[in-house]
């Protein structure tokens, strides 16, 4: 391997080992038993078959898939944080249409519910598209607020339009039974894993090898020359790729809800959309490094699950780690480019 | 209803309401004139908000603000560091910065008060009586018998907008929001304004953080400022980086948020999760409609 | 009095000012005038040698410690802050709002209204606001670094007389220029830089000739390998037409403009990466190629490589791309080609581009420019930051093409290129392009490019 492929992984690992060396500590700090909560979160992941199966490749999913569109949309510099919104309408979108889909062909009833996720995700995200390219408007904070909408929709939905008949929980039917994606037998993963398996591979061989990938490359890291000399057109990169972000996004909600959850109801996902954003920059936004860390941090929320049950500690505070994961891999990558010193230089050396 | 009571109400919630958002918009304002733009602000305040409760419980809320003051400023520090001195992408160090303190926070709250213990009480503010002023006929006790914190957020507008347009620090810092190598050659210390900026962004943010919690709410919940860092950097949009434009875009969100009460008073029944995602929405339609004539600093995110 | 040692960029340069002299810097591109320069504003730290004020010997660490030692810069970019006003420049540049009253009364100019903004401002009241910034710190030394370059004749002689004016009051200037005109127009004594050495210590310029200097900035080589001289061909078909001036195939024609006035949209605008409201341009269908002003920003992607920028524009050419895949092997091939034709610097064709020196990088832009067989070639500003070498180089590839049959449409902001190569010379003035008589030459050009008619 050549140092150029291999620093990256060692990043990657150096970020990992200093994120869980600043949890222990802080578990430590805060009066818990640190080695009995990361060995809770060790064997929440990794302890059994079924803990990796059911558990963490499960999780893992939603994070690939979503991490895919993610690695599209920053590859081209576009920066969609409003991945959990996406997920969370294309949710709807699924629930609703897995519960209209009872006497169809299961194959034809399973496309429908993930054609309309990947819909509505492309959808949600259409309109910061259309802010960002019409009226300049940051797409950061466009995605991020409508993560917020998207959560008081699913409010709504569980509790009006498509509460379940006996109205006593917040939350849907089960979709009919041809919707649902079938499962290895006896684990609760589904033949998602194997969809995003293909999508990372199909993505692979896009961004390396078409047009299609340059022109992204290009207006990521030079979007003016890109404009001006590769006669790119720029806007439309940044839209189409934003787009195909959401519809990943969407995807997920929709194998979520079509392989796990079976129905809708508040607090679906864990923050799936945030953490896919340190899935993908861990994996420096190639396809099938983020099948490793998509599997990562699923093993992570799965580990942080046990860690509360047999440990006491809260799972929320596995953000912590991924952020901590964000921020190394961010420090690197400016150390890359402009050296340790914390002070810039005075001025710029003029060419 | 009594319409002049409704309206009474009404400003006064818009007004209560508006005050968190006032408080975190004009830090923004200050970071952003320099070129930052923080998106670890509603982390900030998130973890202003529980450094106020813990620490008003412990002492009363004056300690509160204080305690979320200085946590709010620690958070900004953190982002500095890694956005300012390192020199990393200010969006995603902003987006990850927040990651962490909604997992810290909710991390600490849970470990210190349970999942789902019974909601703090925490001793809040009394809404403070300007003499004179709070007797005009309906909008007297609307604006003029707010917590302190709120008259706080007022007068800093205008000492803001002194600072930034009459001063020559001021004026060096919007140098720096525009041109960090022109700034530099006139002898402008870049790197420490920003870093300075983003710090008294950060206090402004924990502050606000405090007010959510000791003036309005009353209590802490997880994940209670529920975007609303997010929103501030809409309303330095909309405000158009002036002071001025930021108090009316504050005031606006906070007339959005009270709107909830006023119709449900007037008898129209709506889902209440209407209301809960109308302030998201306006800003939205806010930034589409103010990005239109709205000049960002030059150099903001660089 | 003000004297600097050797420099890491500089390879033994020394300087030695004097009180209330106009102090000429001389040099080609790249010989390292503006490093020094850097040095002197604290901009650089020097790794050897030193600074000395007065005999002291200085530590500068920024430019505010050079502005304390009330030296002043006038930088070659212009760096008066767009948004802001005139006065808030000049207040920014000053370190209070006080001393901007001094720096009013100073120099008085009614164009400079103070509640302009600087981005309203035309090219010479820029270059103007720059000079006050730096007076209105109260400077004793004046640094100033290739003023003249967006200039137009006129009113270079106008901010040389400033100049003057600034040192018979007493101050010390350091003016930095690569133009030999500028020294015997202004300046008292003549310092000399060839990479980074300095050859010529403080000659008084009453006892140079153009040909001594010439001598000291090119070294015993001579003149570096001269363009040859112009072939006026007849030109062929026409490929362009902008108003109604036409342009033929084979033809090289050089554009003269003050910056500001158009120019930059009608020659992108026969690109067409732009459409101007002004000009009425009708190009022929075929491929154009592009050099841009920028070569950083706008020509290459620094952190690409060879093979890569070379792709730009072009991922779908048959060399390397079938369907849409790109065959990263032929792109390489290609790239080697090129490397190997136009004499590229690099370590390889994978190499990211911004390890290149701006020569290189210039001559891959250009190779780009060609590799499609345009019609049209478009050059903006193709010279600027290369060194005689390199320029020559270019102007001599330029000069291939058009003999090739490409119409090459040059823009410099320097007017001696424009004139020297141009075989037509057209000039852009507020929108309006028109034709420069032929032979004409620079006084005549410098007119119309103020508008000055012939």
């Amino acid at each position: 391997m050549t140092r150029r492929q291999l620093l990256p992984l060692l990043t990657g690992a150096g970020a990992l080992a200093a994120g869980f060396a600043l949890l222990a500590l802080g578990l430590a700090f805060a009066g818990y038993d640190a080695p009995r909560a990361l060995g809770a979160l060790w064997r929440g992941a990794f302890g059994s078959w079924d803990a990796f199966l059911s558990a963490t490749l499960v999780r893992a999913i939603p994070l690939i898939s979503i991490g895919l569109g993610l690695a599209i949309a920053f590859r081209a510099g576009a920066l969609n944080i409003g991945g959990e919104g996406q997920f969370l309408v294309a949710a709807i979108a699924a629930t609703w249409v897995g519960l209209q889909v009872g006497g169809w062909p299961a194959s034809l009833a399973v496309a429908a519910v993930l054609g309309a996720a990947m819909l509505a995700g492309a959808l949600w995200i259409a309109f910061p598209v259309l802010l960002k390219l019409k009226f300049g408007v940051l797409e950061v904070i466009s995605t991020l607020l409508l993560n917020f909408v998207a959560e008081a929709l699913v409010s709504y939905a569980v509790t009006g339009p498509l509460q379940e008949a006996r109205h006593i929980y917040p939350a849907s039917d089960p979709i009919a039974a041809s919707a649902r994606i079938p499962v290895f037998g006896g684990t609760r993963l589904h033949w998602g894993i194997v969809l995003t398996l293909l999508i990372a591979a199909l993505l692979w061989m896009g961004f390396t090898r078409t047009a299609w990938g340059f022109r992204l490359r290009a207006v990521g890291t030079g979007s003016r020359a890109a404009k001006i000399s590769g006669r790119i057109p720029v806007q439309r990169v940044l839209g189409s790729a934003l787009l195909w972000s959401g519809a990943l996004a969407g995807l997920a909600g929709g194998l979520e809800v079509s392989g796990v959850t079976l129905n809708l109801y508040q607090n679906l996902s864990p923050g799936y959309g945030f953490t896919a954003i340190a899935v993908a920059l861990l994996a420096r936004l190639h396809p099938l490094g983020i099948l490793a860390t998509g599997a990562f941090f699923g093993a992570l929320e799965a580990g942080a699950q046990g860690m509360q049950r047999d440990a006491g500690v809260p799972a929320v505070t596995v953000s912590v780690v991924e952020a901590i994961v964000i921020v190394i891999v961010l420090l690197v990558e400016a150390r890359a480019r402009f050296g340790w010193r914390l002070r810039t230089p005075a001025a710029e050396p003029v060419p | 209803m009594n319409g002049a009571l409704l309206v009474t109400g009404f400003l006064a919630a818009a007004v209560r309401i508006s005050t968190p958002l006032l408080l975190a918009a004009t830090g923004e304002l200050i970071n952003e004139r320099a070129g930052v733009i923080n998106l670890g602000i509603e982390g900030g305040m998130l973890a202003g908000a529980l450094a106020a409760a813990i620490a008003a419980v412990a002492g009363g809320p004056w300690l509160g603000v204080l305690a979320a003051l200085l946590t709010g400023t620690l958070v900004a520090a953190l982002f500095s560091l890694v956005a300012i001195g390192a020199r990393a992408n200010q969006i995603i160090t902003g987006t990850a910065v927040t990651l962490g303190s909604v997992g810290l926070t909710g991390g600490i709250y849970r470990s210190a008060f349970g999942v789902s213990g019974p909601a703090l009480s925490i001793p809040t503010f009394e809404a403070v009586r300007l003499p004179v002023l709070h007797a005009i006929p309906v909008i007297g006790s609307a604006l003029f018998e707010q917590p302190a914190l709120t008259y706080l957020g007022w007068l800093l507008i205008p000492l803001a907008g002194w600072f930034l347009f009459r001063s020559w620090w001021g004026l060096a810092l919007r140098a720096c929001g525009e041109s960090p190598v022109a700034a530099r050659a006139s002898g402008v210390p870049v790197e420490r304004v920003r870093i300075l900026a983003t710090l008294a962004g950060g206090a402004l943010a924990g502050i606000a953080g405090a007010t959510l919690v000791l003036a309005q709410v009353g209590t802490f919940a997880e994940r209670m400022t529920a975007g609303r860092g997010f929103i501030a950097i809409a309303i330095v949009v909309l405000g158009r980086w002036r002071p001025l434009g930021v108090f009316l875009a504050a005031l606006l969100f906070g007339a959005a948020g009270a709107l909830q009460f006023a119709l449900q008073a007037m008898g129209l029944a709506a889902p209440y999760q209407l209301f809960l995602a109308l302030p998201y929405l306006v800003a939205l339609l806010a930034l589409a409609g103010a990005t239109g004539k709205a000049r960002a600093p030059a150099a903001l995110g660089e | 009095m003000k004297s600097f040692g050797s420099v890491q960029a500089l390879r033994g340069a020394d300087f030695v000012l004097a009180p209330g002299e106009v102090h000429a810097l001389l040099g080609e591109n790249g010989a390292g005038k503006s490093s020094l320069l850097h040095v002197a504003y604290g901009m650089f730290p020097s790794d050897q040698g030193e600074v000395r004020v007065d005999g002291a010997r200085v530590l500068l660490h920024s430019p505010a410690d050079a502005r304390a030692l009330h030296i002043g810069m006038v930088h070659q970019h212009f760096t008066s802050i767009a948004a802001l006003t005139v006065a808030e420049n000049i207040a920014l540049s000053a370190g209070s709002h006080a001393a901007r009253q001094g720096a009013f009364r100073r120099v008085s100019g009614g164009a400079l209204a103070p509640k302009l903004r600087a981005e309203e401002l035309s090219v010479a009241l820029r270059q103007r606001l720059e000079l006050l910034k730096a007076l209105a710190i109260g400077p004793r030394i004046l640094l100033l670094d290739e003023p003249s370059a967006a200039l137009a004749p006129s009113e270079i002689e106008a901010l040389l007389a400033e100049v003057k004016q600034f040192a018979r009051e007493g101050g010390s200037v350091v003016l930095v220029t690569h133009k030999l005109s500028e020294v015997f127009a202004a300046a008292d004594r003549v310092t000399v830089l060839r990479q980074g050495v300095t050859v010529l210590h403080g000659a008084a310029v009453s006892s140079q000739s153009a040909a001594t200097l010439a001598g000291a900035m090119l070294g015993a080589s001579g003149r570096g390998a001269a363009a040859p001289p112009r072939t006026r061909s007849t030109g062929g078909h026409e490929v362009a037409r902008i108003d109604d001036i036409v342009i033929r195939s084979g033809e090289l024609i050089g554009v003269a403009a003050v910056e500001g006035n158009g120019q930059r949209e009608m020659l992108r605008g026969v690109v067409g990466v732009e459409r101007p409201s002004h000009f009425n341009i009708r190009v022929a269908p075929g491929a154009i190629g592009f050099i841009p002003e920028d070569r950083t920003t706008e020509g290459l992607i620094p952190e690409l490589s060879i093979i890569e920028n070379l792709l730009l524009g072009r991922e779908n050419d048959v060399l390397w791309s079938r369907g849409g895949r790109i065959d990263w092997a032929a792109a390489k091939r290609h790239a080697i080609r090129i490397i190997q034709e136009f004499e590229i610097q690099a370590s390889g064709p994978d190499a990211p581009v911004r390890t290149l020196s701006g020569g290189n990088q210039q001559k891959l832009v250009l190779a780009r420019a060609l590799q499609a067989r345009p019609s049209i070639l478009v050059a903006e500003n193709p010279t600027r930051g290369l060194d005689l070498r390199a320029t020559a180089e270019l102007h001599r590839r330029l000069q291939e093409a058009a003999a090739r049959g490409v119409a090459v449409l040059l823009y410099s902001a320097d007017l001696d290129e424009v004139i020297e190569l141009g075989e037509r010379v057209l000039v852009v003035y507020r929108g309006r392009v028109s034709e420069a008589p032929v032979r004409a030459d620079r006084q005549i050009v410098g007119r119309l490019m103020l508008g000055l008619g012939t």
